[in-house]
């Protein structure tokens, strides 16, 4: 007689409570496959955990965004936000979807050129800017987003030593109705100094003046915040085109857009909370449609969504290395991705989803990473399947920060793969080894000794 | 391993703690297990018969087995020895 299928035994304890309004959940998702590629095959060549890109869902996710706004606004512009995710082909894909870069330092500047983006489709925000980043910036024709005097000074150094012309753009902080407010980059709307700032750059003889900036949060979940952001800068342009006749070329409103992740705390998921494309761009175009500047000097819109556009394109998969009790009874499970390559669970209550078939029986359980550090929480508390040893699983919604701000903390760096539109799989970031570490030290001689 | 006597357990898997008034589910494996424990199987006779029906390597089963009744005893369900 063939022998029955095992799961683990449990037993748990329930707890008389308040029920959620929505019910539970009574279904646990699986996921054996990420389109026709079998997890288990995955990790079977590339070794686990491996970071996963599906080069589908990018081109897929930024096509929805630029229609939304590209049918609501005569003049789109989307520019890929590089630290969000600077592996060159990840750029490459957005670059071959028409994105310009939008880059904050002089190294994914050199990324972004090297990339093949020309200096002129280059946006160069962000406080760190060298005078070296500066001048090669003025020298290609990039579009600099100042943010404070001390670098409207320099530029203005800069330029006039090189005798050309710098096209320039100031970013403006404001409050646009949300918590908290970002009043570290850029210059203030309300007490003047973005006007103050403004003045200045007109009387420049080598700054031209093209465009102004917002960037006015991360995660928004108010669609309407762009709205009034988009007309504390309209109103911005319309003073510049009445005072100095001068026409601002672009608006660019940054990026900000809620993913479908859930933040920590949250009552109900992301996906069903978070607002969608039209929903910030129905906001933004009508603030713009609707302001005072008049319709044949419509500015070009600039976005720079970076989160909103890769985060559903990227997985991170990986195995199960051990079940565990703590001293309350409750069950804790430990896997091979820790938050050092998982920043992004430091604020969301990651989806972990088990590879392979599984009973609908699950236990409350704490998801802990590989590292000896006890900050190391996956997830604090979810009803977790009964998986042993050696399982596999899948973490969907990575692909933003997570490949940027990683740590090389105790382990090293996994694979990076890509599932290509073609069909195959291609290894886009190799997996680090001892080596890559070994080579950038430098013993001193005295320590030197065998 | 002893089950306490009072211990009601129902044929889907739900039981009733009577002294603390603690209820608890369990899947239908540990339901099993349970009833053996409450028959007076010992670990060995336990096994046997998870042996025999399953589909399960020894050493998963024995982590999982004493992890189980590790749980039992934190929830005050077994007979003091």
């Amino acid at each position: 007689m063939e022998k029955l299928k095992y799961e683990r035994p449990i037993i748990n304890k329930i707890n008389a409570g308040v029920p959620d309004k929505f019910g539970m959940k009574v279904r646990t998702q699986i996921m054996p496959k990420i389109e026709n590629h079998s997890v288990k095959e995955l990790i079977k060549n590339y070794g686990s955990p491996v970071y996963v890109i599906s080069e589908k869902i990018i081109r897929d996710t930024y096509k929805e965004a630029y229609q939304a706004f590209s049918t609501r606004y005569p003049k789109v512009q989307f520019a890929w936000s590089y630290k969000t995710n600077y592996l060159d082909a990840v750029c490459k894909i957005f670059h071959d979807e028409g994105s310009w870069a939008e880059v904050v330092s002089g190294f994914e500047y050199n990324k972004a050129l090297s990339n093949g983006v020309s200096g002129s489709k280059i946006i160069f925000n962000g406080p760190d800017k060298s005078d070296d980043d500066l001048e090669q910036a003025v020298l290609n024709n990039s579009f600099i987003h100042i943010d404070h005097f001390d670098e409207l000074y320099s530029l203005i150094k800069i330029s006039n030593r090189l005798k050309k012309t710098a096209k320039v753009a100031i970013r403006v902080n404001m409050d646009a109705g949300i918590y908290p407010q970002w009043d570290r980059f850029g210059f203030n709307y309300e007490n003047g100094e973005a006007w103050n700032a403004l003045n200045r750059i007109m009387l420049s003889e080598n700054l031209e003046l093209v465009g102004l900036h917002t960037h006015i949060g991360t995660y928004i979940m108010t669609a309407s915040a762009y709205g009034v952001a988009a007309a504390k800068l309209a109103d911005l342009a319309v003073r510049v085109q009445k005072k100095f006749n001068h026409t601002i070329k672009y608006i660019d409103l940054g990026g900000g857009f809620a993913s479908k992740n859930t933040l920590k705390g949250a009552y109900l998921p992301g996906k069903d909370t978070c607002p969608s494309f039209d929903d910030y761009a129905e906001s933004m175009t009508n603030a713009l449609i609707n302001s005072e500047i008049e319709p044949d000097k419509l500015p070009t819109l600039f976005l720079e969504t970076g989160r909103a556009l890769i985060d559903d394109a990227g997985y991170i998969i990986g195995t199960v290395l051990a079940n565990k009790r703590l001293a309350n009874g409750r069950r804790s499970t430990i896997i091979d991705v820790g938050v050092n390559l998982l920043f992004t669970s430091f604020w969301y209550e990651h989806d972990v989803l088990p590879a392979q078939e599984t009973s609908q029986q699950t236990e409350d359980t704490t998801i802990y990473g590989p590292l000896c550090m006890n900050i190391d929480v996956i997830r604090a508390a979810i009803q977790f399947p009964l998986l042993q040893k050696d399982d596999n699983f899948v973490i969907p919604r990575i692909g933003a920060y997570n490949m940027t701000q990683w740590m090389q903390f105790i382990t090293l760096r996994p694979n990076i793969i890509l599932l290509g539109v073609d069909g195959n799989v291609h290894v886009i970031r190799e997996k680090e080894t001892s080596e890559t570490f070994k080579n950038a030290e430098k013993m001193p001689k005295h320590l030197d000794k065998k | 391993m002893k089950l306490k006597s009072n211990i009601a357990i129902s044929d889907s898997g739900f039981i009733f703690d009577p002294v603390s008034g603690d209820s608890y589910t369990l899947n239908p494996i540990g339901k099993e297990i349970l009833s053996l424990l409450k028959g007076n199987k010992s670990d060995k006779e336990i096994s046997d018969f998870i042996f025999e029906k399953y589909d399960i390597e020894e050493s998963i089963f024995e982590k999982n087995y004493y992890d189980f009744i590790g749980m039992l005893s934190h929830h005050n369900l077994l007979e003091e020895l």
